[in-house]
């Protein structure tokens, strides 16, 4: 078991989903329990499933300094920084301890793989890129972060975590110890992913794409809905005035099966109980948890029976990809944003779209919203090569 | 900025022309050429025969590295926490669904889907060893082994255990041989341990260095002859490593840091 570790503050928190850009769209979505979802017209290629797209993309390109960044995945990474102020709490953590005193760690699954995909749609006659298109910072999973860092004006280490589905969440853990180490004073970190042909069509492959919005644990799912998101957190020493803390976070492996979770859910609760362990608290103590949730059928049954097993009655468990859709690499930081606006407004969230509950789901899963202050929410996210992350926020008393 | 130490428990090191850490600590020593005719590519212990032919260049040279350096350090791979890292991940596998998304998208195999995430290395890692640990897979452009090290190296010394850490990259092909520059296969792992335990050992001494810093290139032919690779930026430290040098080498983490290192004799 890992030794308990202290707290982050979260200083400054934004995701921007299929709900719009902010925390305020994706706070009134959640309070309103509905989807964001549309069916899908992504792409120049047809595929029957509903996806959550973040609107306006097409239209909002990157400012000229950052024209040789120029993608979709970058886009929705600038907008996402614009949102809620983070871009100035970005900056005044930089001011403040200095540039490379703050790292910069994201993750994402795909990057900008998207503009990879359309430079082979029009390849030269040699079949090589199109001249304008050879470039190499762009075509690499790091080009997200290193962005985003050359657009804050950072000089800190910067990573990219690309572990598909739990990316984003693990960022929270590779930022905690670089503070904990004293390699740095703050950390910028999250997560984008936009998209793109190589995931609709991916998942379609593996016959997980959902041809009606997803349904979290639903008796009558039918697979995932994806999606595109980014988001951010600026993560600190503790003080005294905190509002909103990181507590502690799990990962683990399952060691099983590149695509399919382990069926006795093994990694899933190692990371839960390494995240437990961390933050120096019993499973008792968490109010909510924020479920990876995909839709998917076994992803679901598995998670819906560690739940069962390890809560209590009185925790109120949901999912909200049917309000986000999956939206892969980026999920981590959006469900950590969720957990925030609930432990900040308190609400505990619903689960949109589902109707009728799988009966290998425990009372615990619930599909309204509730009004309840509450002071620890968990967060579950899961990825592909059997790679699981658990996070744990808090509200400290202080501020209440 | 402080000091930090780590012992290097086991090494692994991967390249057509010096497949194994021996061989290649003998070619960076220049105690013996390179082989050849070169090596086509790696077999992984850890996989069984079916796999091991199977397995995407990317997967097979991890896990050869990989257990090589388990191996060397006597640690069981099970226990290990793992940071798995590459530049452009599987740069073969990313050319063909970008070809076949372009014409045919429906017609995309679903084992080439799923191996074609960043961690399909760290899962078939996990998967071969039983390894419940945690693992990651970070990249970081022209200092992915920088970054992987120094990843490693900080959950070490905050998580007080031993890290496998383990990058490679492949050669690039298609239409991405068109902007992305990689030949041929390199990979590299360490297991590194908290603190100075291990007599005999070596231990590493590390540091973050704030300013602008050139990647220092690699010393001897047969180095140089690999740098073409995405991976390029580990070759100075493993030749520094085989010849046990103990003069400090900066390795660019990125455009504005370096990570000092230095082996204690």
């Amino acid at each position: 078991m890992p030794a308990r570790i202290d707290p982050l503050r979260i200083s400054a928190y934004t995701a921007t989903t299929a709900a719009g850009p902010g925390r305020q769209a994706l706070h009134e979505a959640l309070r309103a329990n509905r989807s964001a979802l549309r069916p899908n017209d992504f792409g120049p290629h047809a595929l029957d499933t509903w996806i959550g797209r973040v609107d306006g993309l097409e239209d909002a390109p990157l400012p000229e300094p950052w024209a040789p960044w120029e993608c979709r995945n970058n886009r929705l990474a600038w907008l996402g920084l614009q949102c809620d102020g983070f871009l100035s709490a970005a900056l005044d953590a930089r001011d403040r301890y200095g540039p490379a005193r703050v790292a910069v760690v994201l993750g994402t699954s795909t990057s900008s793989i998207g503009a990879t995909e359309e430079a082979y749609r029009s390849l030269d006659a040699d079949g090589r890129f199109a001249a304008p298109m050879r470039l190499p910072r762009l075509h690499t999973p790091h080009s997200l972060a290193m962005f985003v860092r050359e657009a804050l004006g950072l000089e800190g280490p910067c990573l990219t975590v690309s572990t598909a589905c739990s990316s984003s969440a693990k960022v929270f853990g590779d930022a905690e110890r670089m503070i904990r180490l004293g390699l740095v004073d703050a950390a910028i970190v999250g997560g984008v992913d936009t998209l793109c042909g190589s995931v609709l069509f991916g998942f379609n492959s593996l016959e997980l794409v959902s041809p009606e919005p997803c349904r979290p644990f639903d008796a009558q799912r039918r697979g995932i809905s994806l999606g595109e998101a980014a988001g951010y957190a600026l993560l600190e020493r503790a003080q005294a005035d905190d509002a909103l803390r990181l507590l502690g976070y799990g990962e683990a492996s399952d060691a099983h099966h590149m695509s399919t979770p382990h069926p006795q859910g093994v990694g899933a609760e190692r990371a839960l109980d390494d995240a437990l362990a961390r933050a120096g608290i019993h499973v008792g103590a968490v109010d909510t948890i924020n479920l990876h949730g995909t839709a998917s059928a076994k992803n679901d049954e598995v998670e819906a029976a560690l739940v069962a097993r390890r809560f209590g009655t009185g925790v109120h468990a949901s999912a909200t990809k049917g309000l986000t859709g999956h939206t892969l690499g980026a999920a981590g930081i959006v469900e950590a944003a969720i957990c925030l606006l609930g432990l900040e407004h308190g609400w505990c969230w619903g689960t949109p779209n589902t109707h009728v509950l799988d009966a290998v789901c425990g009372p615990q899963i619930r599909l309204e919203p509730q009004r309840r202050a509450h002071r620890v929410a968990l967060s579950h996210s899961f990825g592909f090569g059997g790679n699981n992350c658990a996070l744990l926020f808090g509200r400290t008393d202080e501020s209440r | 900025m402080n000091c930090h130490r780590v012992t290097i428990e086991g090494v692994g090191f991967w390249a057509p022309t010096m497949p194994g850490w021996p061989m290649a600590q003998a070619v960076l020593r220049g105690e013996a050429g390179p082989q050849d005719p070169p090596a086509r590519r790696p077999a992984p212990q850890a996989l069984a025969p079916a796999e091991r032919r199977r397995a995407p260049d990317t997967v097979a040279l991890a896990l050869e590295v990989a257990g090589e350096a388990v191996a060397a350090s006597g640690r069981a791979a099970a226990a290990l926490p793992s940071v798995f890292a590459s530049s452009h991940g599987d740069l073969a596998i990313n050319d063909h669904l970008c070809s076949m998304l372009a014409g045919t998208p429906t017609l995309i195999s679903p084992t080439k889907f799923h191996n074609s995430v960043l961690n399909a290395a760290a899962g078939y890692w996990t998967m071969a060893a039983g390894c419940h640990a945690a693992s990651t897979a970070i990249t970081a452009f022209e200092a992915s082994f920088a970054n992987a090290l120094l990843a490693g190296a900080v959950q070490c010394a905050t998580d007080d255990h031993p890290v496998l850490v383990a990058a490679y990259d492949i050669e690039a092909v298609g239409a991405l041989a068109s902007v992305t520059r990689s030949t041929g296969l390199l990979a590299v792992a360490l297991v590194l341990a908290p603190g100075t335990t291990r007599p005999g050992a070596p231990v590493l001494q590390w540091q973050l260095e704030p300013g602008t810093t050139a990647a220092p290139a690699p010393r001897c032919e047969p180095a140089r002859a690999l740098a073409t690779n995405a991976l390029a930026d580990a070759l100075p430290f493993f030749e520094t490593l085989a010849c046990a040098g103990t003069a400090p080498i900066t390795l660019r983490l990125g455009p504005a840091l370096g990570l000092r290192l230095q082996l204690l004799g």
